[in-house]
């Protein structure tokens, strides 16, 4: 019998710029039901600041409560980490970043901590265009408590049990178009390939940067007639556009067909470069990015890849004109202007 | 590539590193566990079905098992599989009423063994049972060949030998000891339906440079030496011994020198340290003993003065290769090297021999002296005599005797039987699923870190002064079960199901090594090498490729590090993963154990 993971590695490995392999951001042996797609987000995680070269302590995780807010325990053992209240990340992130704008902020919710009871928080976190990866592991029913409908779950689709959703689903991907977020993606738990890079442009984006990541409950809603099982997902996704990510130093060597490949420069260098697929659809274009997602809504099929991208947009900091230090280093003496200074003001307002 | 075809044995048989490279094929993590256990007495008798000599192999064997361990793969050393062989040898209960017991109904065919040794007495085991009249020739007083006449009590006790060369003994064998068999024509003239020659590699190579005659009295050859010791023809030596040669025998010589009275023991060998034939072990228990390896050292004269040996004179060189990777060695060009000795024995190989094979026989000899045998069958080109162990292809070691002892025996009785030699049954094997529970296997599958555990040895100040005292004193109880435990389980296979799987990924992410890769399929089996999570580079390692899944790729498994912990089976939803434990055996003529 085991819980615990092996030591050994491949002792082929290879390293990244760093000097680390990627067991350095690895983290503990998941309690997830076996084959949970929520795992198979956190090893794309895992790779993406592997790929990165991130350092961990560089980055801070922040959830809130279900099982996908486990999985930072999961991941990147060598990161900060905040398991905060239920659908109160947003909250949390906000003040993490506000004190300390230095680090990445990597925020995991699910489709019930943030379609449900933290609604509230996640649309302000959009609407003040937070620095930070807001990914949501998103399966359609409440997993942790034997799998009921979440406010996520497709109209008609079926549960375990065999009772069908009445309701209409919150579509978190439109709503985040709608309120304006500058990075907008959608993906599925079991596309790796498609995954990795998505999450390495999303903390390479400046400003609030989401991914609605379609993740099957294996346990309780992997069954037929669910629009979140494995077998559905893949029957029924389109993608945007294949993509990679492109860090600045990389020179750009593959030819793609003009007019289907479009390259988006990032603030920091680097860029997405895309191989488009879909049709009449432009990332720089937000009309056209709804009408998209609407578009192969109607048509019952999931739209993935990359849907919307706004590197323009201001994030919180720039708006609010904070110091390019972070707060928490800032001293008393660099707050504090003294006494002297104080009596000045005084003296001025007489 | 195409999926795998695991239903052919032989590719899961390949997974289990130690047993593959064995000769004999033992089913090594089948008795480790049972160490671990405590079931010494089972795990003996898993031996001694396959290997006919557990308490003598797990204390002389050449151990290939030990360089194929796939824990040398994953750390520094493989797990000590001979020295674990020999606890269940130390340690076992009650064997023998695990074995036949004779006396059996006879069948009427008699079969003559040339050769007491592992090979002749494997056959003897194997076909005891069956009924065969066995007919034992030795020259030698007692059974065990080269195991008896070669092997210093030192490294292998007496009683250890006499104990399993009894246990075929006892099976009802005919055994003419002292008699040393001049001519084969003579046995095939009498109403042997069979004869096996397992009459060794019997004569030591001697080397002719000046002075070895007149120094003769004072040159021995090492396998001779060796055995005049054994027989205690020979009790003493002189204070300085040179030692010839870069071989097993060679270390078994300069460590026996030791006992008998050489002080300043000195081995001299051709090649360089690292490319010499014998095993790092014995290297090191050789140097252990204050025994200096000289390497690069061309032998060129034996200096005699006053028709008395003196010394030795040597040629320095240095190894140099070709385009080919062939060495040739080429004098340094410094003074030539003295050293004295009282003393040389020469260990430089040992070569077969069969003056006692008439050459009309219709047996064919090939232009190195060599008889023609079929490599599976043993059989000459005379289908009345077999040959196995070192008399069929040149010197090997035990376990390779062994192996051939039992396909001859195969061989014997399908020709006694009037049938095809070629049609042999398929070895016996077996695959189920070890699966208990969720995070339950019937098999301890956590990996442990613990680095390989040394034998402890008895004190030099003791071993020296006495020729017969064992120097290794072996694990005990609680450090063999450690060593045990690190053992990976290989033969509980990694067994893949594509009809269930999912494509959830689950394995890909648990997998401590990497081993598992979701892809599209190649054509070529090294462009999907390269397309793995990280490439296989290392091509002696099968890849176990699937069928096309749904999403049009296949399941890749690197079998090269896979520590058989049992994770991705644990993690997979649907079982389309299961640890299934694999039993492998070589068909033997009859079935030995019960």
């Amino acid at each position: 019998m085991t819980y615990i993971r092996p030591k050994f590695r491949h002792p082929e490995l290879p390293k990244n710029k760093l000097g680390y392999s990627v067991d350095f951001y690895e983290g503990a042996l998941s309690t997830l039901c076996a084959g949970c797609g929520h795992d198979s987000i956190s090893a794309a995680v895992v790779e993406a600041c592997f790929d990165l070269n991130i350092e961990p302590h560089r980055l801070a995780k922040l959830s809130g409560i279900g099982c996908s807010s486990k999985t930072p325990a999961y991941f990147l053992s060598n990161s900060h980490g905040f398991n905060s209240v239920h659908g109160r990340m947003p909250s949390v992130a906000t003040g993490a970043n506000l004190a300390n704008r230095d680090l990445i902020y990597f925020g995991v919710s699910g489709d019930g901590d943030t379609a449900s009871i933290g609604m509230g928080q996640f649309v302000h976190a959009i609407r003040r265009n937070l620095n930070m990866v807001y990914i949501v592991m998103n399966n359609g029913c409440y997993g942790l408590t034997k799998g009921q409908d979440s406010a996520t779950a497709d109209e008609g689709s079926k549960s375990k049990a065999g009772s069908v959703n009445p309701f209409q689903a919150i579509d978190l991907a439109s709503l985040s178009l709608e309120l304006g977020a500058g990075f907008v993606a959608q993906s599925f738990s079991g596309d790796k390939k498609q995954l990795i890079p998505l999450i390495k442009a999303a903390i390479n984006h400046r400003g609030f940067a989401f991914i609605n990541v379609i993740s099957p409950c294996v346990t309780f809603n992997n069954n037929p007639g669910s629009t979140k099982s494995y077998d559905f997902v893949r029957q029924h996704v389109e993608a945007t556009a294949t993509l990679d990510f492109v860090p600045e130093m990389e020179e750009i060597t593959t030819n793609y067909n003009e007019g289907s490949t479009q390259q988006v420069k990032m603030h920091d260098g680097s860029s997405i470069r895309l191989h488009k697929i879909a049709q009449d659809w432009d990332p720089q274009n937000r009309i056209s990015a709804i009408n998209a997602i609407q578009k192969a809504r109607s048509e019952g099929e999931i739209l993935t890849g990359l849907i919307y991208i706004d590197e323009e947009l201001g994030e919180l900091h720039e708006v609010l004109q904070t110091t390019d230090t972070p707060l928490n280093q800032l001293t008393e003496e660099v707050l504090c202007p003294g006494s002297e200074a104080l009596s000045e003001i005084n003296a001025g307002l007489r | 590539m195409e999926p795998t075809d695991v239903n052919n044995p032989e590719y899961y048989h390949k997974v289990v590193d130690c047993q593959y490279a064995c000769p004999a094929h033992t089913p090594v993590p089948e008795y480790i566990r049972l160490i671990a256990e405590q079931k010494y007495t089972e795990a003996y008798m898993i031996n001694w079905e396959s290997n006919v000599f557990p308490g003598i192999l797990g204390r002389t064997c050449d151990r290939p098992c030990e360089p194929a361990c796939r824990r040398g793969r994953v750390e520094e050393e493989p797990v000590a599989i001979c020295r674990l062989k020999r606890v269940a040898a130390d340690n076992k209960g009650d064997v023998k009423k695990h074995m036949p017991v004779a006396p059996f109904k006879p069948n009427g065919k008699k079969i003559a063994l040339v050769g007491a040794g592992p090979a002749s007495l494997t056959v003897a085991r194997d076909l005891a049972a069956l009924g065969y009249e066995l007919h034992l020739y030795d020259e030698q007083k007692a059974g065990g060949g080269f195991m008896r006449s070669q092997i210093p009590s030192f490294r292998l006790p007496e009683s250890v030998l006499d104990e399993e060369v009894n246990y075929i003994l006892d099976l009802g064998i005919h055994t003419h000891f002292n008699t040393y068999v001049k001519s084969l024509k003579s046995l095939l003239d009498s109403d042997y339906d069979a004869v096996f020659v397992g009459s060794g590699a019997p004569k030591g190579r001697d080397l002719d440079i000046p002075g070895r005659q007149e120094a003769a009295a004072n040159i021995h050859i090492g396998i001779n030496w060796l055995s005049n010791v054994a027989f205690e023809h020979i009790h003493k030596i002189g204070k300085k011994v040179i030692v010839l040669g870069g071989g097993n025998t060679a270390m078994d010589c300069c460590r026996t020198s030791r006992r008998l009275g050489g002080e300043e023991v000195k081995v001299v060998v051709r090649s360089p340290f690292a490319e010499m034939k014998a095993s790092p072990w014995e290297k090191e228990d050789a140097m252990h003993e204050d025994i200096p390896i000289m390497d690069n050292h061309v032998p060129k004269t034996f200096v005699v003065e006053n028709g008395k040996l003196k010394g030795m004179t040597f040629e320095k060189v240095h190894a140099v290769y070709n385009d080919k990777g062939k060495r040739s060695l080429v004098p340094t060009g410094e003074p030539e090297v003295f050293v004295e000795a009282d003393d040389v024995l020469v260990a430089i190989g040992q070569e077969n021999s069969f003056p006692w094979i008439e050459r009309d026989l219709g047996i064919e000899f090939d232009k190195w002296d060599m008889p023609v045998v079929n490599e599976t069958t043993f059989c000459s080109t005379n289908p009345k005599v077999f040959f196995g162990g070192d008399a069929a292809f040149g010197p090997k070691n035990v376990i390779t005797a062994v192996a051939h002892g039992h396909q001859a025996a195969v061989s014997i009785d399908l020709h006694c039987k009037g049938e095809d030699l070629n049609k042999r049954l398929s070895p016996f094997v077996n695959l189920v699923s070890q699966k208990m529970g969720i995070h339950e296997w019937s098999y301890d599958s956590a990996v442990v870190e613990d680095v390989r555990y040394v034998v402890p040895q008895a004190d030099k100040k003791v071993t020296l002064k006495d020729r017969k005292k064992e120097v290794e004193l072996g694990f005990d109880g609680l450090t063999g079960f450690k060593e045990a435990q690190r053992c990976l389980n290989c033969d509980m296979q990694t067994v893949f199901s594509e009809s269930k799987c999912i494509e959830c990924d689950a394995c890909v992410d648990i997998c401590p090594t990497a081993c598992i890769t979701f892809t599209e399929n190649a054509d070529d089996e090294s462009d999907l090498r390269n397309m793995l999570k990280v490439p296989a580079t290392n091509k002696t390692q099968d890849l176990l490729v699937s069928g096309v899944l749904p999403t049009k790729r296949v399941m890749v498994k690197d079998e090269n590090v896979c520590l058989h912990c049992g994770l991705c089976a644990e993690r997979c939803p649907t079982s389309a993963w299961d640890m299934q434990k694999f039993f492998y055996s070589v068909t033997k003529a009859s079935k030995v154990c019960h």
